[in-house]
């Protein structure tokens, strides 16, 4: 083991509450390495984890924020992005995170979450997209490919997705990336990133949700539904948006795909401040 | 206007204007919320006060977001507020059962219009009171305060603000149309710091801290986001550490003390004010705007040599039980007046557990009952 691996590992106990292992995720779920990358993340962020608070809804994805050892609220259905920009707009100095599943954010949430790109709220989003509701025992959802089998698409979905980085960078993120939890160096790079960039940062994180999704569409052991993941993905820094959309086969487009610079809401409130000012003297 | 943005001194406004400047004098330095009639202008004052005195307004994209900012403003340590009307209301309350889970302070004003669903937007109904109580899903209590004047929406804005930090539980006034709407001197009074309640707040280091241990008293300590103390809560049932607890046992525990730190200051907690009560042979027990046109109504009886008095609530909930049941003892009838098919008239009538009539005077909304009804209704009731 080298010495960052070591000193790695160490802090990851600093992060967990490890009282709560074992955690409720069933073997091969790709809810828990998403997780350790987030860690990682955070240690080698450098920031001040004092000031750091993550918010999840509900859903497998969402019982993150109570496995994690920093200021973690663990909300209601779809609602944590305007709980995270109620924390985020009280007291600015916060590093605000959310973590939660693709329902969450895009079904039940999704009005949440194009305004708060829309806003460029200073948060890092980071969505799990297993591609169904895992915890309600695998439904069809925003998310879910055309023709993929599910416990309510027993017929094929026939109820088209969004592609998730498109919808996101549309409504005016900041910062807009997509990894499955096999490429576990640049995901923790893209959480990074979102930790330190000013404004809305959207990491979407493919990975398997191995006893629903994975079992109803046949795609094998765990170790299989990772190797599809390794057949299929296309490395694309900046694609074409239009490109992003995921089928039930074929090409899971991944890569940075939006990094700009623009006025996040904290600053806008600030020039406002500033005008309100000016027009009392 | 004094140094830090308060304002003092006697204004014209309306209702909506006073509970934006009662919300400021109380600290409240955050609102989310999302226009709707006839609230708006909670908002729209809210949106220009709020700069002037350090704080942030938020205009979400919706009532549901509007909830939810506030709880996560309030965890952040500002006092947080939002305001809606009906339509708006509905949409709150399964976050409104998250602020009781969490024990989150913050202050949620209904201005109660005519319903159902998008009724008579303008005009003004009491629909809501049922909703205030119930209208989140399971076992829980709440406090609400219902002001009868634009002086009132100021004076129990603080109130409530006060309530729900000593409380740690969302603390909804359920004004209305009218009150909202019509304007009135009001006094925005100096309010000195004294008078104002701020949260428990942990005393122990945070290796020490657990989020939901009580030392007795029933309402935990909170530690706020940014200062070091790394817990977590959740809106699963939970145990003293804010863990996740799904078991009967837990339940029982933590339920029972979310309603019982209601419940049990049940006498701290409610207001009510009464006029002509001593020899009253019936009692119109009215609130909001109503309880206005009751005064006048019982006045009117009184000059007819009826002993007639009035019961006008402060707080619908928790409700004067123990008052009201006392009140059953030495009067002969209540009439109860509101702008609804019957609501506080069912806990009236429980109250009064059959020693004393009672009787509802409806109105479905869009206006205010007439005196002379009232009136009419004070003679039935002795007949
Ligand atoms: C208002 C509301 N509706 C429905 C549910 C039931 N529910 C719980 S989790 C969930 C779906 C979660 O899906 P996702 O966000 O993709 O998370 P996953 O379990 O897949 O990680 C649903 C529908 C709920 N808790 N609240
Ligand atoms: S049901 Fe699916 S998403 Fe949930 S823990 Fe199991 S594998 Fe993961
Ligand atoms: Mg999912």
């Amino acid at each position: 083991m080298t010495d960052t691996a070591r000193a790695v590992r160490r802090s990851a106990d600093e992060y967990l509450r490890v009282d709560r292992i074992p955690h409720i995720w069933c073997p091969g779920c790709g809810i828990g390495p998403a997780l350790g990358c987030f860690i990682r993340a955070i240690d080698r962020a450098g920031l001040d984890t004092d000031k750091v608070a993550v918010v999840s809804g509900i859903g497998c994805t969402g019982r993150a924020a109570g496995y994690i050892r920093l200021d973690s609220f663990h909300t209601t259905h779809g609602r944590a992005i305007p709980f995270a920009t109620g924390l985020k707009l009280a007291k600015p100095e916060l590093k605000v995170v959310v973590f939660s599943g693709d329902g969450d954010l895009a079904a039940i949430g999704g009005n949440h979450l194009i305004h708060a790109g829309r806003r460029n709220i200073d948060m890092t989003v980071i969505c799990v997209n297993n591609f169904n509701y895992g915890m309600t025992g695998g439904q069809m959802g925003p998310t879910t490919p055309l023709g993929a089998r599910t416990s309510t698409s027993p017929y094929g979905n026939f109820d088209p997705p969004f592609n998730l980085p498109q919808l996101v960078a549309a409504s005016g993120a900041a910062y807009v990336a997509r990894w499955t939890i096999l490429h576990v160096r640049q995901l923790e790079k893209a959480i990074v990133d979102g930790l330190t960039k000013d404004g809305f940062s959207f990491i979407e994180v493919i990975g398997p949700c191995q006893s629903s999704y994975g079992r109803m569409n046949k795609l094998g052991q765990p170790v299989d539904h990772l190797d599809s993941y390794r057949k299929r993905c296309v490395v694309k820094h900046e694609a074409d948006l239009r490109e992003t959309a995921i089928g039930l086969g074929g090409p899971i487009v991944v890569g940075k795909f939006v990094d700009t610079r623009r006025p996040t809401f904290g600053d806008r409130i600030d020039s406002m401040l500033h005008r309100a000012h000016d027009q009392k003297i | 206007m004094s140094q830090e943005g308060i304002i003092q001194g006697e204004f014209f406004m309306n209702g909506d204007e006073a509970c934006a400047e009662g919300a400021i004098s109380a600290g409240c330095r955050f609102f989310a919320g999302y226009p709707i009639t006839p609230a708006t202008e909670v908002a729209e004052r809210m949106s220009r006060r709020l700069p002037e005195v350090g704080g942030t307004y938020i205009q979400m994209e919706d009532e549901i977001a509007s909830m939810n900012a506030i709880l996560g403003a309030s965890w952040a340590g500002a006092k947080a507020m939002t305001s809606t009307s009906g339509p708006g209301f509905s949409l709150m309350m399964e976050n409104l059962g998250l602020g009781v889970m969490l024990e989150t302070p913050c202050v949620v004003v209904d201005v109660q219009r005519a319903g159902p669903s998008t009724g008579l937007p303008t005009s003004v109904g009491q629909g809501d009171i049922m909703q205030a109580r119930w209208g989140s899903h399971g076992t829980y209590e709440i406090i609400a305060l219902v002001p009868s004047s634009p002086q009132e929406m100021f004076d129990l804005t603080i109130t409530a603000f006060n309530l729900s930090e000593k409380y740690r539980v969302p603390v909804l006034i359920m004004s209305d149309e009218v009150v909202g709407h019509m304007s009135e001197k009001v006094v925005l009074r100096a309010v000195p710091p004294e008078e104002l309640v701020e949260r428990p707040r942990p005393s122990v280091p945070p290796e020490k801290y657990l989020p939901y241990q009580t030392d007795g008293s029933l309402v935990p300590p909170m530690a706020l986001a940014g200062e070091g103390y790394r817990f977590h809560v959740t809106g699963l049932t939970h145990d003293e550490r804010g863990y996740p607890a799904m078991n009967a046992a837990a339940q029982d525990r933590l339920v029972r003390r979310l309603v019982d730190k209601i419940r049990l200051n049940r006498s701290d907690i409610i207001r009510y004010e009464e006029a002509w009560i001593d020899d009253a042979e019936v009692v119109v027990c009215a609130y909001g705007i109503t309880s206005r046109v009751a005064r006048h109504a019982v006045h009117m009886a009184r000059s007819e040599g009826i002993r007639a008095g009035l019961l006008r609530l402060i707080t619908v909930w928790p409700f004067p039980e123990e008052h009201v049941r006392q009140l059953a003892r030495r009067t002969q009838a209540f009439v109860v007046p509101e702008i609804n098919y019957g609501q506080i008239v069912f806990e009236v009538e429980r109250c009064a557990c059959g020693q004393a009539r009672t009787a509802l005077l409806p109105h479905m909304g869009g206006g205010v009952h007439h005196p002379e009804a009232i009136l009419e209704a004070i003679r039935e009731a002795l007949r």
